[in-house]
């Protein structure tokens, strides 16, 4: 099944994409595919920031693990929503998420 | 100013293997990189992690894979510019490129491979308003020469593996004093490191002050005044000699990127169908930083990229001789 995702870009545009639950990816890689201005410079181990988002929504997320903690920690942008696009598997349990781009690190 | 056949901006894996191909070609390389040791990503990012798609390791960690490649090359002695970021690009009048690195350095070759990956990797700058007033003279974004903190009052801000690698090594080797500034009380830093630190802590080598940061700083009497305020609003104010902000690097396109070179999404574009050249003859472009139909970003990728390339940058340099590929399990490794 498609899931739908609610981004607000760095302009402040927001737009409904879809995304596949059944191809093994994770938000981060959601937003490549559709051109988002994100890096995922370290590819999804975590260890970089430039997947940083804003998490608008309440939804079931994975636990943060002491890695993706300690590289948001290490950011002066971080605020109590911030997740690592990386970090969230799509799946059904986020269907209808909605999430804000963090500035450019 | 260097002379050599191919200049390869980037001293990544595949920065580096281009070493060993060009070198079964008698052709000599010197490769210019902004960060201060070989490496690239696999040195900056993740030195520590697995990477299990390189032929023949099942696993190897990148660091590794990076030594291995340095000694692999070391037949063919590659020479190295670090430290520096490829800054401009002339051509003179025998139609060799040159490339002048931030710092002045000038290289001069036939032939440019750029195999630059994600870009430059920039310093990642705390939000404080005046700080490049006091870049020059008192902070640090990235340690190149340890020996001129020597003795001296350092503050080094950030939770990662180069905050704790340095002030450990200052405090071990020669500073007089070494305060360590994070923003939250976890480190991801290597476990041993951050035990190593809380140790020297306990006996006074270095002043950790945690789940605070740097808010504003100052010139006071001839050293930087820093003010540190905490999570809980208490401020202090400290003076050092020099401010580390080690807050890791982030890649950018940098100086390239005003090369005249054909940009597509924040990578080069190539003839993948021949020999990864660009738009520009002579400069070639490979590994993550370019990109065609079909482009995968893949060390092993890369890697491929390098041995077709310097086939064309041979005939580029000997228009006139037919180069036959001979094979190293045939003719062995034979340096210079």
């Amino acid at each position: 099944m498609d899931i739908s995702i609610t981004v607000t870009n760095r302009d402040n545009k927001t737009k409904k994409i879809i995304a596949p639950t059944d191809m093994n990816l994770n938000l981060m890689e959601i937003l490549k595919v559709y051109e988002y201005p994100i890096e995922g410079t370290c590819g999804g181990m975590a260890l970089c920031a430039s997947c940083h988002i804003f998490i608008n929504s309440k939804h079931d997320l994975p636990a943060i693990s002491l890695s993706e903690k300690a590289i948001l920690d290490d950011n002066w942008d971080t605020q109590p929503n911030s997740r690592l696009a990386c970090q969230i598997p799509i799946s059904k349990k986020i269907d209808l998420i909605n999430i804000r781009l963090a500035p450019e690190i | 100013m260097i002379q050599t056949d191919i200049i390869i901006i980037g001293a990544g894996p595949v920065g580096l293997f281009t070493v060993f191909e060009a070198g079964l070609l008698k052709l000599k390389c010197h490769l210019i990189d902004a960060l201060p040791i070989p490496g690239g990503q696999c040195a900056e990012i993740y030195p520590k992690k697995p990477i299990y798609d390189i032929p023949g390791y099942p696993s190897i960690q990148a660091a590794d894979l990076i030594k291995k490649l340095m000694e692999q090359i070391k037949p063919f002695n590659p020479g190295f510019t670090l430290g520096e970021t490829a800054y401009s690009l002339e051509k003179d009048q025998e139609e060799q490129f040159i490339v002048t690195t931030s710092e002045g350095t000038s290289h001069r070759a036939p032939v440019i491979a750029i195999a630059g990956g994600l870009g430059v990797f920039t310093p990642r700058k705390p939000p404080i308003e005046n700080l490049n007033e006091f870049e020059k003279k008192y902070i640090h974004y990235i340690v190149k020469e340890p020996e001129i903190f020597a003795n001296k009052n350092i503050v080094i801000s950030g939770g990662g593996d180069s905050a704790l690698d340095w002030a450990l090594y200052f405090a071990e080797n020669f500073a007089s004093s070494v305060h360590l500034i994070h923003r939250s009380e976890n480190f991801r830093a290597h476990n041993d490191s951050v035990q190593k630190a809380m140790n020297f802590a306990k006996l006074g080598k270095i002043k950790i002050i945690l789940n605070s940061e740097v808010q504003e700083i100052k010139e006071k009497k001839g050293a930087l005044s820093l003010n540190v305020i905490s999570k809980n609003k208490k401020t202090q104010s400290i003076a050092c000699d020099n401010w580390l902000p080690l807050f890791g690097l982030s890649p950018k396109i940098g100086p390239i990127g005003n090369w005249g070179l054909e940009i597509e999404k924040n990578a080069i574009k190539v003839d993948n169908a021949t020999d990864y050249s660009t738009n520009i003859e002579g400069i070639y472009a490979i590994g993550d930083v370019n990109t065609y139909n079909g482009k995968l970003k893949l060390i092993l990728c890369g890697f491929h990229e390098a041995a077709i390339m310097v086939q064309s940058a041979f005939k580029k340099i000997y228009p006139n001789k037919n180069n036959v590929l001979k094979y190293t399990t045939v003719t062995g490794i034979k340096g210079f």
